[in-house]
């Protein structure tokens, strides 16, 4: 599968582990390889998953950030599930993961990922994408760069503008 | 006022294009339309019942000629000859196409404006108080302050797509004229025992289907640190608001659920991480946004004028016109004047594309080509010379605009309802226009006094309905509209939330159900007090008692014409109430 990861389109070998109707966090059974699971399971199975490399966990918007305090520094790839695009918490839990909690690694938005949100998820620290599957991902990247100078200060840029830059100033 | 620099114009630049980019794939298809919706909303276009309807901002309610003139423009060109104030300080134009809103959005730019989150479950426009930089009650302006935020939260991505819309009201004068109770987030700027500045917050007030009066959450927040601080609040709602249930998202829910104590122990966890960061105000900053707030060139003029006070002596209807529409000013020798646009025939609100350019001339004429938009849907010339009020009235008078009425019963607050909106029960409009006809008799209404009417079409509330000292709310029973009355609603310094008097009533009887709440009050009203006051005092059994003791005539003629929801068939095409028709 592809993705957006660091500005560009690349091929994607984890997989998304998502609880069938029958699964519990306790019972699932984690297939060996690349997998990026629920924050649930890893928190149900951490004693028999703690050894594996190959292992990536995503939160759903529900999820608590600090509830990795612990293991961040563990995972490469973190994930955070937007349910429905229109679901806002997954920004506060991208900036909590990097501002808060220092994380460095991957972070990566999954679910309904759609280009016209992809700006602000950049904004608040996602680097990877995984557009909805039934949208072209090269007109996806194009959401990136829809603005150049932003006001606030997030986790791409440190400052908000008015310590950024000289402004205009008033006349007359 | 505030004027772009290049960064200003690049983001809204920048904004526009991002948006002409989505109107092209929703018209070609490639959006669905419920991926459209919310960025149409977060652009300011609603689909209402005839056509788009269009909200463009104008901050904190301040504007100048040039941006009158484009709404004029705008008018003309793109929609029916008209626009309509709103009770958050915006304009609204009602016939908008989908394929026009770029373009419009791009004539708008070139007057330094923009329709950015005007709408959406996002931090719409920051409102306050019309009279800011010129009310003698003023303690601090509140005018950079409310730009600053503005800045900060226009296209803040953590907060595009909170649980519910999130409106902040702003105000730094003694008498609170921006409704702070009644927003998300209510500021009130303040000077603390040493003399520094910061602000009263409130949090959690609004109206809508559960009103709630706000709770201060801090006494004092230093104003280096209102971003911050408000940015912690912002993101606990963000977390921790409903999203399970449109009626309980807006933040007022939350604030009851957790309590304010516990509401305000996260919002200071959160805040000590950003305490004293980066986005912490500066004093470069704040000097530069105030710059654009100076005082105009004010002259050295006496405290009154010998021809405006032998006119209020000799001519009655001025003299009506002084004591209602124009208010006192910091400056000696000048006045604020409001220009109503209450009157009977016309929609609450209301202005045409020739009027607006009239209205701009007023202002580069009489007060330095600057106006304001108030929460009441009337306007505002901040800065005129006492010895301009007479020639002022006579050409406000020409214009339709000098209606004595401002605070009085037909100074009435109106949302567009069912005329235009989709989410109306009842026909808004249409009902303040047969109240404002039926107390049309100006002595009538000097006599009644001071008194706040709210019709709401429903249980949004845009007009406030509940902070109305008479609110009004449309409600449907199986598809027909009905008008639900309640009395003791207030705003400003001692708002309180009105109390139903009991069943509905049809359209037609409501003149009658204001005129008998008016005889209680005529015949229990203590000298100068207040309609408020009376209710207040004497209860509210008095009225109700009244209202309902003998049956009330339904009378039709003012019903106009019998009306069926959305989704049962439109009434008619177009509203017979617009100045077009």
């Amino acid at each position: 599968m592809m993705i957006i990861k660091n500005k560009a389109i690349v091929e994607d070998d984890w997989n998304v582990l998502r609880l069938a109707g029958n699964d519990t966090p306790q019972s699932v059974v984690v297939l060996p390889g690349k997998v990026i699971v629920p924050l649930n399971v890893w928190l149900a199975q951490r004693d028999a998953l703690q050894d594996r490399t190959d292992l990536g966990v995503w939160l759903a918007s529900s999820d608590r950030p600090e509830a990795l305090q612990q293991d961040i520094a563990r995972f490469g790839v973190i994930a955070v599930d937007f349910p429905k695009f229109a679901d806002g918490r997954g920004y506060t839990i991208a900036y909590l993961l990097r501002e808060r909690l220092g994380y460095k690694g991957e972070l990566r938005a999954i679910g309904d990922v759609l280009r016209d949100q992809m700006f602000y998820m950049q904004r608040v620290g996602f680097d990877a994408f995984a557009p909805r599957t039934d949208k072209d991902i090269n007109q996806a990247l194009k959401g990136l760069s829809d603005f150049s100078v932003t006001y606030q200060a997030s986790n791409d840029e440190k400052l908000p503008l008015f310590r950024r830059v000289s402004r205009g100033v008033a006349n007359g | 006022m505030y004027r772009y620099d290049q960064y200003d114009h690049r983001i809204v630049a920048e904004r526009i294009a991002q948006f002409r980019d989505q109107v092209s794939r929703r018209l070609s298809g490639e959006l669905k339309e419920e991926e459209f919706r919310v960025l149409r909303l977060q652009n300011g276009l609603y689909m209402q019942i005839h056509a788009y309807m269009l909200r463009i901002a104008i901050p904190y309610g301040l504007m100048n000629a040039a941006q009158m003139r484009m709404f004029a423009h705008i008018a003309r060109k793109y929609d029916r000859d008209y626009g309509h104030f709103t009770t958050r300080q915006n304009i609204q134009f009602n016939w908008i196409r989908l394929q026009d809103a770029p373009e419009i959005l791009n004539e708008l730019a070139t007057v330094e404006m923009h329709a950015i989150q005007t709408s959406g479950s996002c931090i719409r426009t920051v409102t306050s108080d019309e009279f800011a930089g010129v009310a003698q009650d003023e303690i601090v302006d509140p005018r950079p302050y409310a730009e600053i935020l503005r800045q900060w939260s226009a296209l803040h991505p953590e907060f595009a797509l909170l649980p519910r819309k999130f409106k902040f009201a702003i105000t730094g004068a003694a008498n609170d004229r921006a409704a702070t109770a009644v927003h998300d987030i209510g500021l009130t700027v303040v000077k603390n025992a040493q003399g520094e500045i910061g602000f009263r917050v409130l949090v959690g007030g609004g109206l809508g289907r559960t009103p709630v009066i706000g709770t201060e959450i801090s006494d004092f927040v230093p104003w280096q640190h209102i971003i911050t601080y408000v940015e912690s609040i912002v993101r606990v709602y963000n977390q921790y608001g409903r999203r399970d249930n449109l009626y309980k998202a807006r933040i007022k829910i939350l604030v009851k659920a957790l309590g304010i104590d516990e509401f305000r122990r996260e919002v200071e966890a959160d805040w000590q991480f950003t305490k004293g960061g980066p986005s912490t105000i500066t004093v470069e900053e704040l000097n530069r946004v105030s710059a654009y707030f100076v005082a105009p060139a004010y002259q050295d003029l006496p405290a009154s004028d010998a021809n405006v006070d032998a006119k209020v002596r000799d001519n009655k209807a001025f003299a009506n016109w002084m004591q209602r529409n124009v208010k006192p000013h910091k400056v000696q020798g000048y006045a604020s004047v409001v220009l109503s646009l209450k009157r009977a025939g016309v929609a609450p609100g209301d202005v045409t594309a020739e009027q607006m350019d009239a209205i701009a001339r007023l202002a580069e004429r009489y007060s330095f080509g600057e106006l304001r938009v108030t929460h009441m849907q009337n306007l505002v010339l901040a800065d005129v010379k006492q010895s301009d009020l007479a020639e002022l009235w006579l050409e406000a008078k020409a214009l339709g605009f000098a209606t004595p009425n401002i605070g009085l019963l037909s100074d009435i607050i109106c949302c567009p309802g069912g005329d235009f909106c989709s989410l109306a029960n009842a026909r808004s409009i249409p009902l303040a226009k047969a109240v404002a006809e039926c107390f049309d008799d100006i002595d009538f209404l000097h006599d009644i006094g001071e008194i706040e009417l709210n019709i709401s079409g429903c249980v949004n509330a845009c007009a406030h309905h509940h902070i109305g000292h008479i609110g009004i709310l449309g409600v449907d029973k199986e598809g027909h509209e009905w008008y639900q009355v309640s009395i003791g609603g207030s705003q400003g310094n001692a708002s309180s939330i009105g109390k139903i008097i009991g069943h509905s009533f049809t359209f037609g009887q409501i003149p009658e159900v204001v005129a008998r709440l008016l005889q209680v009050y005529v015949n229990e009203r203590y000298d100068d007090e207040r309609f408020i006051d009376t209710v207040r005092r004497v209860g509210f059994k008095p009225f109700k008692t009244y209202v309902y003791a003998t049956s009330i005539e339904d009378d039709k003629a003012w019903s106009g014409t019998e009306y069926e929801l959305l989704g049962k068939g439109v009434p008619y095409d177009t509203p017979y109430y617009s100045p077009r028709f």
